[in-house]
């Protein structure tokens, strides 16, 4: 009788398991691996490698980061170099300088204010980082590291870094702590809003990973499901609609990729420039 | 038994397909690894040239635009400085041209009256000597005539009449010459 309990709950599993399975493709593509996939050409498999114990194996999306940065640093090594031959850039140079200004003069010096050049560096590399990553997930074959929420979870934790340090190196570590609670609250509540202030601490790199992640995963499931629905229908009737919607995801996404590189750099900058500027 | 550890594989299976909140330690490292990597790096070959480069060029086109703007004051003030130079310049002229007229006006009046006054005064002296030789010349007239008569009367005296007779005669003469 038992026996036959366990044998029932093994092939109920065992079903939904096989079910699960069924989005085994869709997962695939989103889900972080341990192959760079070229289908119908082949796989490659990566290396696994272990350091100290720890698993630190080359996936799917540390080829993207490295893909990513390789790509940035021979571009703006060409950009940089054209500076040296002609003062007003062209081409790649100048469409590199729109960006950079826009970070510039639309994110950092707004919303830091005065001594926002230090922080600058940062903001660029998070910016440019981000957008190619958001990029190359829409290439093909492109995966998008930045819908690994460990990837937006690491760079969210870096910028928490950047604007813990920049507050206490502007204010001093004990005034940066003191500045937290804002002036003029009464002494009882005083306990109350240290808690609420130093959640609020990690609040704001915890909504910045969770926004990014999941919102650079959002468009690729939408179009992964749109393609599905012809399998699951069983027909080309439902192809040209599904096409259709996904290439408008696809537009979509294109937009979502530098609005997410904005948003992560722009909220980035404005919670510097609050751990900068206290009092206001 | 068999059959639970059946389930424990089975389930195990399942959750090595991962989930998309599945963190992977490793790539947290090579993301740390990479993203410093390309702050350092992209830092030292970009954002410092480049980002100099900008401000420099900024400085550049606020300087010149600065510059042309001053330029362009300049030339606007001396521009209004030369019309007001010649305007002045003009009035000037006006006035050089009004005062020598007036001067000349007045001058000619002064020659032409002094000219009138020495006229006048050439033709009363001319006046005065006509008169004074007019007196002379009849003088001398009158004495030639008494002369003249003198001689006559001598003649008179001697050729013909007796000298007592005649002495009355002559005072007589004489008298009405010198009454003339």
């Amino acid at each position: 009788m038992e026996e036959n309990v366990h044998t029932a709950v093994a092939d109920t599993l065992q079903k939904a398991v096989e079910k699960s399975q069924d989005t085994g493709w869709l997962m695939h593509h989103i889900l972080d691996s341990r192959e760079l996939d070229f289908e119908p050409f082949g796989t490659i498999h990566l290396p696994e490698i272990y350091l100290f114990g720890m698993d630190i194996s080359i996936t799917k999306h540390v080829v993207f980061i490295w893909l990513a940065f390789i790509l940035l640093v021979v571009l703006f090594r060409i950009a940089a170099k054209s500076y040296k031959t002609n003062k007003s850039p062209k081409g790649l140079a100048n469409f590199l300088e729109i960006l950079i200004i826009f970070v510039r003069d639309e994110i950092a010096k707004p919303t830091i204010g005065k001594g926002y050049e230090k922080f600058l560096p940062y903001l660029l590399t998070a910016f440019f980082f981000i957008l190619t990553c958001n990029f190359l997930g829409l290439i093909p074959y492109g995966s998008t590291a930045t819908s690994n929420i460990a990837v937006t979870a690491t760079l969210a934790i870096l910028s928490f870094f950047v604007i813990q340090i920049g507050g206490m190196m502007k204010n001093g570590s004990i005034g940066y702590f003191k500045g937290l609670i804002p002036h003029g609250v009464p002494a009882w509540i005083i306990p109350i809003m240290a808690v609420v202030e130093l959640l609020g601490l990690f609040t704001k790199p915890f909504a910045l990973a969770i926004r990014l992640f999941a919102n650079m995963t959002a468009g690729h499931i939408v179009i992964l499901a749109l393609m599905g629905l012809i399998f699951i229908l069983n027909t080309y009737v439902v192809a040209p609609v599904s096409i259709a919607f996904a290439l408008f995801i696809y537009l979509l996404e294109i937009l979502v990729a530098l609005i997410q590189a904005y948003i992560f750099t722009m909220l980035s900058s404005l919670f510097i420039g609050m751990a900068v500027h206290q009092d206001h | 038994m068999v059959s639970m550890l059946n389930i424990a594989l089975i389930a195990f299976a399942s959750g090595a397909q991962g989930s998309l909140l599945d963190v992977n330690p490793g790539l947290i490292f090579w993301t740390v690894i990479t993203f410093v990597l390309l702050l350092l790096i992209l830092k030292k070959i970009a954002w410092k040239p480049i980002l100099s480069s900008l401000s420099e060029r900024e400085n550049f086109i606020r300087e010149s635009l600065e510059k042309a703007e001053a330029a362009q004051n300049e030339t606007q003030k001396l521009l209004e400085e030369n019309k007001s130079r010649l305007a002045k310049a003009d009035e000037e002229a006006k006035i050089i041209v009004a005062q020598s007229k007036e001067h000349a006006q007045s001058l000619k009046t002064q020659i032409l009256d002094q000219s009138k006054q020495e006229a006048k005064s050439m033709i009363d002296a001319a006046a005065s000597e006509i008169e004074r030789r007019n007196q002379e010349a009849f003088n001398s007239l009158k004495e030639q005539v008494a002369s003249i008569a003198v001689e006559a009367a001598e003649k008179i005296l001697r050729e013909t009449l007796d000298k007592d007779k005649k002495q009355n005669l002559v005072d007589k003469y004489m008298k009405d010459l010198s009454k003339n």
